[in-house]
């Protein structure tokens, strides 16, 4: 095709959003973008030195809570100690907490999205629901799931559905009706219709669900772990404060923070992947 | 004259809830390999027409047969190819070409054969170079080259189109015109092809076939026997545009 470079050319300028264009505007500006990140997180280092090292009074408690102590602390714990067993555990019940999330919001969403009166039935409850903190059900959950694990999956799991199903119902509601009549036009069953347009329709939508319930989840993790298990990150920040080694909780602190913070990156590169 | 591929009688159509049906009363019969052009003004029910004819919307009365049976619902070797190329952003080009290939209602075809079917849809519009890429690359006219394939690689007998390049620029427009003539020629495809374009009827259509009205029925119709490929005498059709015109605003004024 001879004509075809010229022609692309021609209809690219006119629709700048297949451009390259912007994407490199972008790169431009965005050179600095990560090294400010880095000054402000070395801000809130300087910061965190300044309230233990400096203008805490020397020998205060306040010193034991030093970065300096905490950092040593961290690689002794991670290097010496079961601690990266806790982060496999609580890391574990994340992904569980996850699957049963997505297993009951992915279908849940998927129905309310397409039927309308559904959504209008269900939409009061799932809010009412979505604002009761995950943790006031906690001594609920463990009368009804026993100590251990499963109060826990529980609870991660009915902190996390509510993003995924309004964003997979979300999904759905702004799926192209075109993609619709495309599939029928090609006499598509229902589940080819679901498994081939309106799933991978709504996979974007699912995967901003699954981010925005990480966020949740890791948040509601930590309490959740500080009753009644013996493993994971919210045990053993209340075992470092029962064993008075407050660099030791300066450094979970830390780690709950970096591990936080790559969760939420992965699930960003999750996202920023498909769309 | 043979079986017509794709045949309408009596058609009408009212949706539920609308004072007035869109359709009434509608006959078209296209044989094999002709090329129909379908003109009326915007609002006339062009596309409600093509969606009933492509099986996509049961008519109110009447009946649609293909090849002699009466159609009842899409038939596999019946593509529609709407205004919008309507590629899926998560397939590559290739993928969207071969989508609904493999479709359990769809008759049943090797993956060899899938392969050799897609491959030629594709050579066929010119994209090879382009198979991998997804649709967020391509211009308006691949992507409508896209589309085009995504029907030659059911093998149709009819090919229904729905202004697929009304929203293409001028250049890109011909070409696709000309892409069309090509298909249907290699193929031995029938076509029926929606616009609101003169000059694009006339270019491409055996026979010329305006409605209008309200409700919409057919108005004229103008038998084009003139050899191809006619850009360069399009011009000297003058009179004929003329008549096609006058009747069109008169389509309009019914309307």
């Amino acid at each position: 095709m001879n004509a075809e470079p010229q022609q692309r050319s021609f209809t690219a300028g006119a629709n700048p959003t297949n451009d390259a264009r912007p994407k490199g505007a972008a790169r431009g500006g965005g050179l600095s973008r990560p090294l400010l990140g880095i000054a402000g997180l070395l801000v809130l280092l300087a910061l965190w030195w300044l309230g233990t090292d400096v203008l805490a009074a020397p020998g205060s408690f306040a010193r034991r809570f030093s970065p300096a102590s905490a950092f040593a602390s961290l690689g002794g714990l991670l290097l010496h100690s079961d601690l990266p067993i806790h982060v496999y555990v609580s890391l574990q019940r994340i992904f569980i907490g996850l699957g049963f999330a997505l297993a009951i919001g992915v279908p849940l969403g998927l129905a309310v999205g397409t039927f309308g009166a559904l959504e209008a039935a269900t939409t009061p409850a799932f809010q009412f629901l979505r604002m009761i903190s995950p943790l006031s059900w906690m001594p609920l959950a463990v009368m009804v799931f026993g100590v251990g694990d499963r109060p826990i999956y529980f609870l991660l799991a009915f902190a996390a559905v509510w993003p995924i199903l309004l964003s997979t119902a979300a999904g759905v509601r702004q799926l192209d009706p075109r993609w619709l009549l495309l599939a029928r036009s090609l006499a598509s069953t229902r589940w080819e219709m679901l498994s081939r347009v309106i799933l991978p329709g709504v996979t974007g939508h699912i995967l901003t669900g699954v981010r925005l319930a990480i966020g949740i989840l890791w948040i509601v993790l930590v309490p959740c772990e500080m009753l009644g298990v013996s493993a994971g990150l919210g045990y053993f920040i209340l075992d470092t404060r029962d064993r008075l080694a407050y660099s030791e909780l300066m450094a979970m602190v830390l780690l709950i923070g970096v591990l936080g913070f790559a969760l939420d990156a992965l699930a960003r590169a999750l996202c920023r992947r498909w769309a | 004259m043979s079986v017509p591929v794709l045949s309408a009688e009596g058609i009408a159509l009212s949706y539920p809830g609308a004072p007035a049906p869109v359709l009434e009363g509608f006959d078209l019969a296209i044989q094999p390999g002709e090329v129909v052009a379908i003109l009326g003004p915007s609002g006339a029910g062009k596309s409600s027409l093509l969606r009933v004819l492509g099986g996509l919307q049961r008519p109110s009365a009447g009946t649609v047969r293909m090849g002699g049976t009466v159609l009842e619902d899409v038939h596999p070797r019946l593509a529609v190819a709407f205004q919008d190329p309507c590629l899926l952003p998560w397939l590559t080009l290739e993928a969207n070409v071969a989508f609904g290939l493999d479709f359990k209602r769809q008759p049943p075809v090797s993956p060899a054969e899938r392969r050799l079917r897609v491959d030629a849809a594709i050579a066929e519009v010119g994209l090879g170079h382009a198979r991998h890429l997804p649709p967020s690359a391509l211009s308006g006219g691949m992507a409508q080259r896209t589309a085009l394939a995504r029907c030659l690689a059911r093998k149709p007998q009819v090919l229904l189109l729905d202004e697929p390049f009304g929203a293409l620029d001028e250049v890109t427009r011909a070409e696709m015109q000309d892409l069309l003539l090509k298909v249907v020629a290699d193929f031995g495809t029938a076509a029926l092809l929606v616009t609101h374009d003169i000059d694009e009827a006339l270019l491409v259509a055996d026979r010329v076939v305006l409605i209008g009205g309200a409700p919409a029925r057919q108005v004229a119709s103008w038998t084009l026997d003139l050899p191809r490929p006619r850009r360069d005498e399009v011009a000297t059709l003058g009179a004929l545009r003329i008549d096609i015109l006058k009747a069109l605003r008169g389509a309009v004024r019914r309307h």
